[in-house]
């Protein structure tokens, strides 16, 4: 009861365990840029203009810095106890209790996963940051530019970092708001501002699936706290389990249920279909952002929230095939997507919701590594590519497909890197991507043939659509360079991103990820099958070959293909109507069904009914008294004598 | 602390505005006592929490207890539990800041002044009370006031919003007063003492007959669905400071009264309303949001909110545990202070663009970075993101619901649940209309905040990042507090937890 009362933060400090071996030097990691949030959010504008970026960066640097000496410590010194990896509390802070034992905490765990996203996030951070250096210079709003960054990148850390649940749910909005600040950066571009508020509320309300998801499985595990929550809902014996899985609703058990409003949250954080709609409008956005937020890390939490409750989704079959056929067919329906769009940067967008439905099937296909490594060379790659556009957009001044062509000899580091990152997402060996996607594939294989061939045929897919950007942007026809030459390819602060992504996306498949990274955090042997590489691998050059003959040079082969296709070319270019569905569903229905319906019905009949009582008062005392003197006194009078009456009622009738 | 100085200060200032000649000097009085009262609520804070963590646990703190009219046996009996002391402090925050905000009225400053104080005073009172007689005089003294503030200092239909607003506020008063006389003459003890009458063992019977009275009586305060039509309108007319005060301090008299006196003191009869409550607050949620989602004019979306928003108030009350209770208390404050904020910057806005309807304005930012920030910070708070105060107060409401697990219980809390959705984009399209696009022509002259907006809206902005930060010393003053009433509520369940 006394600690009840106790009310400042000091005291919880010290009501700590003792630090693990790592000391607080761990918390540095997402404090970092968050002061770099505060910082130049308050005084960035009138004093730290000039500096902004450089501080932003430093920040990061030092941020980064401590990331890489932490991963460092934990995969190779600190993390393994008798060969497994552990999870290491580095602190919790009880943030809100509402009952002993039942409380949001914040804290940082350190897991490989969550080591991994460390690495992940300050590292693309960190080149987006040097990225936007050259990219955003002159823009008025710098300051604000880089301070947003800074708080992303905080809320990102602490997202993955998170040691409860409802921390993970905080940390998820305020991603989620960061986002939607850098979509509508240029906020005086009307389809900016559309496209930050499409965002925010389609994740919105995938989060509302989220939150009651929480809810539900927190009831039953009695904790927010992912360890207790995990152990809780995965130990058969317990009565928790049991009552978990007894209690059905629709034919689903409470697990279940739990589950899969817990993966709406994540499928609609990481557009998944059916909540992607958001994803290629957040492309209004500045590019690096959307190599940082909307490439690399913030639409990889889906996939994260599923990895960091894995063995929960373990025990409930539906909810892990719900994950699957979702990520499957998200990969498939957004490739089809890319190999139709005009719009460079929307080529990428849908590329990276069919990457991460990749991801996604992977992990419901039990292959927990191969969708966490996928999910890191992507990282490397995606952003590559997204900087690399970037840097083409920057000398163009345009979106388009059509006013690009033949940029090659113009930007020739450009070009190289694209090409590189390019090969990565296809899969083609040596590079990141072949050895990330054959993980994924075998273990589709293993799991379900379906899926399997859908994952085949996306991979060609995806070969297809990337060469098809890569040859309409550098071949195709001869740049005619009617820009300013002094542009070039942006300065040294662009392309120095560029060239370390580019090393990344080449030689990140040779990491021995699945020694560092697995399920149970035991280190699992490296399989690798070349007879089972090489039916990928040939789609993928089949995919990249057929790009060559329709892309390479300007011909009416691709207008006879679409022809062709007719239609369904078409729907496929028009994104399958889903966005015109979800525009009838909520203009139509939501705002002009319930929304008026409701200013209406309070306007007319809730506030009717109280006009009409005035009006029939003043009416009923005009007849009664003869004098109509609408004065609030005497309806005070009136108020006072009713009251003394029903006292008077209540002395002598009530006993 | 002796808590009568939180009435005195208010009662002496007010005599001293009387006397002051000068607009000017008056202002600088009114902000002086309204500084004083903010450090008073400061005091009470440390001496409560220090008194609570020293192993204080009597329910009441800082008792006072005079005979009044000893015949009816009225006392002028006064004292704080963790609920007031936050009241307390949640309305000396909205004070100064309609002080300030107010700087620039010059249609007869002192009297406006005065009745700001004269509000104060009767929050103050009302907080602090454990007479029901006098909690009801200080509850009378709080609403007159509104009425001449927004018939005189309003605007638009000012005439009609102030009576609709004062008949509504008063036939809630009635009843409350016929409840109070109810609880007095139909039980043996012949009191009006809170403490007193929460030892009784009142029949269920009567409590069944005397809690709807108290509970839609304050409810009306409160915005209780379908009693809530005086907000919008009376909002809307309301002067800023008369809005700051009406949305941040008198509608939490409602919700405090409906908690304290009916709730407290008539636990039958609030387990036998309970699911009425839920219902009608439920829908107020929902439907405050989606009518708040066809509003144009920037105060009634405000307004409408506000319906919205003290929803989950009452529907925390009405799930009746410790949790969801503790929520809807610390929603009072979190809205209050919010809502006070947003009214704060609507005033800003009007006050330099002449026009509340969002469709009129557009690209804000580019002209007025400050205000622009705040109103970004007002709005997030109201759809509930993390690190501000909106998201603590509505995830405990939604916990402490939860803990019900019967389907009743478990469609109103996910019917709650999904304002936040109808909340975001009814905020992000507010925030989209007036600040963000393209300047408008015509608002490329507009100056930002001057110093004291900006002081009004830096307080509120901390008080919402305090609680939105640190949750825990809101919780910790407020739970204990609700674990008292719901010990009342439930004895049998407190006892085996």
């Amino acid at each position: 009861m006394m600690n009840q009362h106790i009310l400042l933060p000091m005291h919880l400090l010290q009501a700590l365990p003792a630090v693990s071996a790592f000391g607080w030097l761990p918390a540095l990691i997402p404090l970092l840029p968050f002061a770099g949030f505060v910082l130049l959010g308050l005084f960035g504008r009138k004093y730290l203009q000039s500096i902004s970026g450089w501080l932003g960066t430093m920040l990061l640097l030092a941020a980064a810095g401590i990331g890489y000496y932490t991963a460092y410590e934990y995969f190779f010194v600190l993390g393994k106890t008798n060969g497994v990896y552990q999870a290491i509390e580095i602190f919790k802070l009880t943030w809100l209790e509402f009952s002993p034992g039942f409380s949001i905490d914040m804290g940082i765990v350190l897991d490989p996963i969550s080591v991994m996203m460390i690495v992940v996030v300050t590292t693309v951070s960190l080149l987006v940051h040097i990225y936007s250096l050259g990219y955003m210079k002159g823009e008025p709003r710098f300051a604000t530019y880089y301070s947003f960054l800074g708080l992303f990148t905080f809320a990102m850390l602490g997202l993955v970092l998170s040691t409860n649940i409802f921390q993970m749910y905080i940390f998820w909005e305020l991603v989620g708001i960061s986002s939607f600040l850098l979509i509508g950066f240029y906020y005086d571009k009307p389809s900016a501002v559309a496209a930050s508020k499409k965002a925010f509320i389609v994740t919105r309300f995938a989060d509302l699936g989220f939150l009651i998801g929480i809810l539900v499985l927190s009831f039953y595990a009695k904790s927010f706290d992912f360890a207790t929550l995990i152990h809780q809902l995965t130990t058969p014996e317990t009565a928790t389990m049991q009552s978990a899985i007894a209690a059905s609703f629709l034919g689903g058990s409470a697990l279940t249920w739990g589950l899969v409003l817990v993966f709406v949250g994540g499928a609609g954080k990481s557009a998944m279909f059916p909540l992607h709609v958001w994803l290629p409008d957040a492309m209004e956005g500045p590019t690096p952002v959307s190599a940082l937020i909307h490439a690399a890390t913030m639409v990889v939490a889906g996939v994260f929230l599923v990895a960091r409750l894995f063995p929960v989704f373990n025990v409930s079959p539906p909810a892990m095939d719900l994950v699957m056929f979702v990520g499957a067919f998200s990969a498939i329906f957004a490739a089809i997507i890319a190999c139709t769009q005009t719009d460079i940067k929307r080529v990428l967008a849908y590329s990276t919701m069919s990457q991460i439905g990749f991801m996604m099937f992977a992990l419901g296909c039990f292959g927990f590594t191969a969708s966490m490594f996928h999910l890191f060379t992507h990282a490397l790659f995606k952003a590559l590519l997204f900087l690399a556009a970037g840097a083409v957009i920057h000398v163009v001044h345009s979106n388009e497909m059509k006013d690009m062509g033949g940029l090659r000899k113009k930007m020739p580091i450009t070009h190289l890197t694209f090409l590189i990152a390019c090969l990565a997402i296809s899969g083609i060996w040596p590079f990141a991507g072949f050895f990330s996607k054959e993980g994924i594939l075998l273990a589709a294989h293993e799991h379900n043939t379906l899926i399997y061939w859908v994952g085949i045929v996306t991979s060609a897919l995806t070969a297809f659509y990337m060469f098809r950007l890569y040859f309409k942007i550098f071949w195709q026809k001869e740049w005619n360079g009617h820009t300013d030459d002094a542009h070039g390819e942006g300065g040294f602060s662009m392309m120095l991103p560029l060239l370390l992504l580019a090393a990344g996306a080449a030689a990140a498949g040779f990491i021995p990820f699945g020694k560092l990274v697995s399920a149970d955090g035991k280190p699992l042997e490296e399989v690798f099958h070349w007879q089972f590489a090489l039916l990928p691998l040939g789609v993928a050059v089949l995919g990249i070959a057929f790009a060559f003959l329709l892309y390479k040079k300007q011909n009416d082969r691709p207008a006879k293909m679409a022809a062709a296709l007719n239609g369904f070319y078409v729907a496929a270019k028009r994104k399958f109507y889903i966005d015109e569905l979800y525009s009838f569903i909520t203009t139509k229905i939501i705002f002009n069904l319930v929304g008026k319906a409701a200013a209406w019905f309070d306007k007319n009949v809730v506030n009717g009914l109280v006009d009409a009582t005035g009006s029939s008062t003043q009416f009923i005392s005009e007849k009664v008294r003869g004098i109509q003197s609408g004065k609030v006194q005497q309806y005070a009078v009136y108020f006072l004598v009713g009251a003394l009456f029903l006292a008077a009622l209540f002395i002598y009738g009530w006993r | 602390m002796n808590l009568s100085l939180l009435i005195l200060l208010p009662a002496i200032t007010a005599i001293i505005l009387l006397l002051l000649p000068k607009p000017s000097q008056v202002r600088i009085v009114s902000l002086i006592s309204a500084v004083l009262q903010l450090g008073l609520a400061f005091f009470l804070f440390f001496s409560f929490t220090r008194l609570r963590a020293a192993g204080d646990n009597a329910k009441m703190l800082f008792e006072q207890n005079y005979a009044w009219f000893p015949s009816w046996h009225i006392n002028f009996h006064t004292g704080v539990d963790g609920i007031s002391v936050a009241m307390i402090l949640l309305t000396s925050f909205v004070v100064v800041a309609g002080m300030l905000v107010s700087w620039n009225i010059t249609k007869m400053t002192k009297e406006f002044y005065f009745l700001l104080v004269l509000l104060s005073l009767g929050a103050y009172g009302f907080f602090i009370s454990l007479d029901l007689f006098i909690l009801f005089f200080f509850l009378e003294i709080a609403v007159i006031p509104k009425y001449l503030l927004i018939g005189v200092w309003g605007s638009g239909r000012k005439e009609y919003a102030a009576n609709k607003l004062a008949l509504m506020l008063m036939g809630g008063s009635a009843l409350v007063l016929v409840g109070i006389l109810g609880l007095y003459f139909a039980t043996d003890a012949r009191s009006f003492d809170i403490m007193e009458l929460a030892t009784l063992s009142i029949t269920p019977a009567l409590q069944k007959v005397i809690f709807p009275l108290l509970f839609i009586g304050f409810g009306v305060f409160a915005g209780l669905f379908p009693f809530h039509t005086w907000v919008p309108d009376g909002h809307a007319s309301a002067p800023t400071a008369g809005s700051m005060f009406l949305a941040g301090i008198s509608m939490k008299l409602g919700g405090y009264g409906c908690l304290r006196v009916a709730t407290f003191l008539l636990p039958e009869g609030a387990r036998e309303y309970a699911n009425i409550i839920i219902v009608l607050s439920a829908i107020a949620v929902l439907y405050g949001a989606f009518a708040t989602m066809m509003q144009k004019d920037l105060k009634y979306i405000n307004a409408y909110s506000s319906v919205s928003h003290c929803g989950f108030v009452l529907l925390g009350i009405g799930m009746l545990t410790k949790t969801a209770i503790a929520g809807a208390v610390m929603q009072m404050v979190s809205h209050g202070v919010m809502t006070a904020l947003f009214f704060a910057v609507i005033g800003m806005i009007y006050e330099r663009t002449h026009t509340r309807q969002v469709d009129e304005m557009g690209g804000l930012l580019k002209v007025t970075p400050f205000i622009t920030t705040v109103f970004f910070i007002v709005g997030f708070c109201s759809l509930g993101l993390p690190g501000l105060s909106g998201f603590v107060a509505e995830m405990t409401v939604f916990v402490g619901s939860w803990e019900h697990t019967d389907t009743f219980h478990r469609v109103a809390t996910i019917a709650a649940v999904m304002s936040i959705v109808v909340t975001a984009v009814y905020i992000l399209r507010a925030i989209g209309k007036t600040v963000l696009g393209p300047l408008k022509v015509g608002f490329s002259n507009l100056t930002d905040a001057k110093w004291n907006e900006k002081a009004a809206a830096i307080l509120l902005v901390a008080a919402i990042l305090a609680i939105g930060l640190a949750p825990f010393w809101l919780n910790n003053l407020v739970a204990p507090a609700a674990e008292v009433i719901m010990q009342k509520i439930a004895p049998v369940a407190a006892a085996v937890k």
